[in-house]
């Protein structure tokens, strides 16, 4: 998708009136923090894992080759072919290639960012291809013509009775607005998909370098009939997702379900390995793994390398509070809220997701609940300094910080400027504070300011004490 | 703890801007506190901001000269503290940061670093302080300022102090932990963002039923005061230490002499 | 396209190395040392004896089961399940209980399962007592459509199979002389979703009801 991120102030105030998006939001946002807050306090090794998990992951980014180069070799023992793509567009001219070769017709996908990151669907639709989203989430988007909002729940700013008119417009009536009609018809439309497909698109949560194998994690059931059942299965994924062994697969297992979705684990946990063998009965007669770098290994050589231990859980948009107010559409592509706004400037650029990094209180509940302890806030702080570093940022910004800095610098010089505000401000207060305040409206447009008392505490200080 | 040796620890008196211009009270109030805890209680006059707003902006330049004139000016101190969360997270967990490839500031700012506190946690933890004798008549519900929370780890410790004010009752809202909106420049670059998370704390703050609002940062605190006043909200809202040190008796923030007790 | 992706994997693989500030590969005595490593991760701990832990938090998933003795009673387990839930006289059932003998009246095959499927048995490779989850492997015997496609799977479990952790099932793996599974399905309970007001459907796109038959040990 086009990237959207310079228009964040104008989607996030769309947002915020949007009804039904709210209504949507804060349902969301109670669900997703109260089962997750109960599995880890259920879970006294929580804490503990948590540390493990981010070790691991950066022991892995540490001998990032190495393991690639393990999984590479397992993924073709195992009969499998491995693609590298070093961006977007040569993702893309990979699949697409094994789209045509194989003659696709119809193309089902279960859940991948990576797959919106490449922006696939849009290519494999420009050359004739039917693309059927089959998790119910992104089902629902795709029908409605949107992109994700949430990377584990993508549909999450939907309502039921906007997801009843999305089906009744695309299924024919009669109109179905109980949750379990919904979902049964959404089963039967796309079980005939799944039978009919040529190629299965998946990504892959976590490539087991051990084995050559892919594991995906869902709750639905679409992931694995989309891979079972087409002729061709292709996994996409970012190079970063390789771990070691199954055992280590299952460090982040027990993390992943419990900071997504708040269980104790999700309903299906598949570990696939290869093209159907001589005597299976069924499974895809070819497997492709696209790797994707797109970014990933400039992550890794700077300040933004904890970024790689991401594993996709969505913990930090459902704790994030500027996310809760906004959804996940204002950000403006693929990735939204906190982990958002760390990916999107690094893979589109500084200057077209300027908003990102500096639409966040810095409040830091993000990084209490990341299952791999990213410090996000850090990382949106060093993105915020790259944009100081190269003038991205307004230019009265970084004029006010040149003033700020000149007076801050000079104590007396401050306390003088501090002394006189104080003043000014006591004779526009009335009754304790003051409504309307000319250069501070973006202030005062929402609360009042509290009226000083007219001295500053250092003039009183001094006064008293003499130091 | 220093007092064990019978020398009273000197403490220089981080004075935040905020509290500085717009409620000298939490900086007597601070005072008081350490005073009665034991300590000598110094104001440096050089100081002036901690840098945040500069380290926050992403101009990490002017926050390290800030940082530098802070180091400077508290020093020769046993203690520097400070009634915020926000700035003194700044210089406990940002200063050593700052200066990590400068081989001259980075032991001074290691060392102001570890003898940098948060006023409460600081008489709770450090000095085991339990301030007595004060009262306050009212239903107070407590906001988790984030930089206290998160980066200090402050959350047990305003509670229990608060358990010694006579006629104080808490009564926890929900979500305590959640941002108010203010987020230092935040509110103003985002104001509608702002406003809706203010309005959703505002919610939770009333839902509580308290008429009053506690807290350890004055920016929250601020914040989350002008959006009462503006919806015209009896809540009053004081800074923690207003309370502990019974200088509570003057109108709330944003609030007036006339107000109803 | 495949020069294209072998230049692409050398410039990834110099960015990566470029990253880590090395100039080549890992010494080959690195390497071995990070192959031969077995990690040792920390596992929740676990208070109860291992078939009741299993039953427990399958069952919290949804799931159901049913103790039989002896592998002969699975038939009539699975019938009197069919006759339950008012399914027609027709299962896919995996070959590996081929020798079993089903109802006359039953069509029964061991072929893929199509749409038209509404029920199969399989037998599991091992059962999993931390999350309540079951280990089906893809081969002749099981194939992977079973467990998906039909609305109600039955699953035939030996007590002696149920494990306190993945790491022991990932060791039974490993253990197996064919190696891998083309597909190892765990299955913690029925499918389900969530996407609609985040209220929980079971039934989304795979079995809506997934039923154990445990086999005493």
């Amino acid at each position: 998708m086009e990237i959207r991120s310079k228009e964040f102030k104008s989607r996030a105030v769309f947002a915020i009136h949007d009804a039904s998006l709210q209504q949507a939001m804060g349902k969301a946002r109670d669900g997703f923090v109260g089962k997750r807050a109960q599995q880890a306090a259920e879970l006294p090794e929580f804490e503990a894992l948590r540390e493990e998990a981010k070790n691991l992951k950066n022991h892995i980014l540490e001998n990032l080759d190495h393991y690639l180069e393990r999984y590479e070799d397992a993924v073709k023992r195992a009969g499998g072919h491995v693609h590298w793509a070093r961006d977007a567009q040569e993702a893309r001219a990979i699949i697409l290639d094994i789209c045509k070769r194989v003659n696709a017709k119809t193309i089902t996908k279960g859940k991948s960012m990576v797959s919106e990151e490449i922006d696939l669907n849009e290519a494999l639709i420009e050359h004739g291809m039917e693309v059927v989203e089959t998790d119910l989430g992104e089902y629902i988007i795709q029908l409605a013509n949107e992109p994700p909002s949430h990377i584990i729940a993508p549909a999450v700013h939907k309502t039921k009775n906007q997801v009843s008119d999305l089906f009744e417009a695309a299924h024919g009536g009669p109109r179905k607005t109980e949750v379990a009609d919904l979902v049964n018809e959404a089963r039967q439309v796309l079980r005939e998909k799944y039978f009919r497909a040529d190629v299965g698109i998946t990504g892959g949560n976590f490539l087991i370098a051990e084995t050559g194998s892919s594991m995906i994690v869902t709750n639905e059931g679409n992931g694995d009939l989309t891979q079972t059942l087409a002729k061709v299965h292709i996994v996409t994924s970012g190079i970063e997702r390789v771990v070691p062994t199954l055992d280590d697969a299952t460090l982040f297992l027990r993390l992943l379900a419990r900071s997504a979705t708040g269980q104790e684990t999700e309903t299906y946990t598949t570990i696939s390995t290869g093209p159907r063998r001589a005597t299976d009965l069924d499974g895809p007669e070819e497997y492709h793994v696209v790797l994707v770098d797109n970014g990933r290994s400039k992550m890794l050589a700077g300040h933004f390398r904890d970024m790689l231990r991401c594993i996709r859980c969505g913990a930090c948009m459902n704790h994030c509070p500027v996310y809760g107010s906004v959804g996940g559409h204002a950000y403006g592509w693929v990735y939204p809220g906190p982990m958002g706004s760390v990916l999107t400037p690094l893979i589109k650029g500084l200057d077209n997701a300027y908003d990102l990094p500096n639409a966040c209180t810095l409040n830091g509940r993000c990084a209490s609940v990341c299952p791999v302890k990213i410090p996000l806030p850090d990382l949106l702080r060093e993105l915020r300094h790259l944009q100081h570093q190269q003038e991205l940022s307004p230019v009265m910004q970084r004029r006010a910080l040149k003033a700020w800095r000149f007076v801050a610098t000079r104590p007396k010089l401050y306390h003088a400027g501090e002394w006189i505000a104080v003043r000014v401000l006591k004779l526009l207060g009335r009754k304790g504070s003051i409504r309307r305040l000319p250069f501070a409206q973006a202030w005062t447009d929402v609360r009042d300011l509290p009226t000083p008392e007219g001295q500053t505490f250092l003039q009183r200080w001094q006064a008293q004490r003499g130091k | 703890m220093t007092q064990s040796t019978g020398k009273r620890p000197r403490v220089g008196l981080f004075a935040t801007c905020l509290m500085n211009m717009f409620r000298p009270n939490v900086g007597f109030a601070a005072a008081k506190l350490l005073e009665d805890a034991g300590c000598i209680v110094e104001v440096p006059d050089t100081q002036t901001c901690c840098g945040q707003p500069g380290y926050n902006s992403g101009d990490f330049d002017s926050a390290r000269a800030l940082a530098r004139q802070v180091i400077a000016a508290f020093e020769q101190y046993d203690y520097v503290v400070g009634p915020s969360g926000s700035c003194m997270a700044t210089i406990r967990h940002d200063y050593p940061v700052m200066f990590e490839d400068d081989p001259d500031w980075l032991p001074r700012a290691k060392a102001l670093a570890a003898k940098s506190f948060e006023l409460l946690s600081f008489l709770h933890d450090e000095l085991g302080a339990t301030p007595a004798g004060t009262r306050h008549l009212a239903t107070a519900t407590y906001h988790d300022s984030c930089s206290g929370l998160r980066g200090l780890g402050i959350k047990g410790q305003p509670r229990e102090l608060l358990a010694g004010v006579a006629g104080l009752k808490l009564k926890e809202m929900q979500d305590a932990e959640v941002c108010c909106g203010f987020g230092g420049t935040f509110c103003v670059k985002y104001p509608e963002i702002s406003e809706k998370m203010v309005e959703d704390k505002i919610h939770n703050i009333i839902e509580s039923g308290a008429d009053t609002v506690l807290g350890g940062d004055l920016g929250c605190l601020m914040n989350i005061a002008g959006r009462l006043r503006r919806i015209q909200s009896p809540v009053r809202v004081f800074h923690t230490a207003e309370v502990l040190a019974g200088m509570a008796n003057g109108p709330g923030i944003g609030g007036h002499s006339q107000e109803s007790r | 396209m495949m020069q294209t992706t072998q230049n692409s994997r050398d410039a990834i693989f110099g960015a990566i190395r470029s990253a880590l500030k090395r100039s080549g590969p890992l010494p080959d005595a690195r390497r071995a040392e990070l192959d031969a490593n077995v990690p040792q991760h920390t596992r929740p701990a676990q208070d109860e004896n291992l078939l009741e832990r299993f039953i427990r938090t399958f069952e919290s998933r949804a799931g159901t089961v049913q103790h039989i003795a002896s592998r002969a009673e699975i038939p009539a387990a699975v019938e009197a399940y069919r006759a339950n839930m008012n399914l027609p006289h027709r299962a896919a059932v995996g070959a590996a209980l081929k020798d079993l003998i089903w109802p006359a009246d039953w069509q029964v095959h061991h072929n893929r399962a199509g749409t038209e499927e509404l029920l199969s048995v399989s037998l599991c490779i091992a059962a999993i007592a931390e999350t309540g989850s079951l280990m089906l492997g893809a081969s002749a015997d099981s194939p992977t459509t079973h467990n998906f496609v039909p609305d109600d799977h039955v699953v035939v479990l030996e007590a002696a199979s149920i494990v306190g952790y993945f790491e022991e099932a990932w060791a039974i793996l490993r253990q197996r002389s064919e190696g891998m599974p083309r597909a190892t399905n765990i299955i913690s309970g029925p499918s389900r979703t969530a996407d609609v007001e985040q209220t929980i459907q079971l039934g989304a796109h795979g079995p809506r009801r997934v039923h154990v038959l445990i086999v005493a040990a």
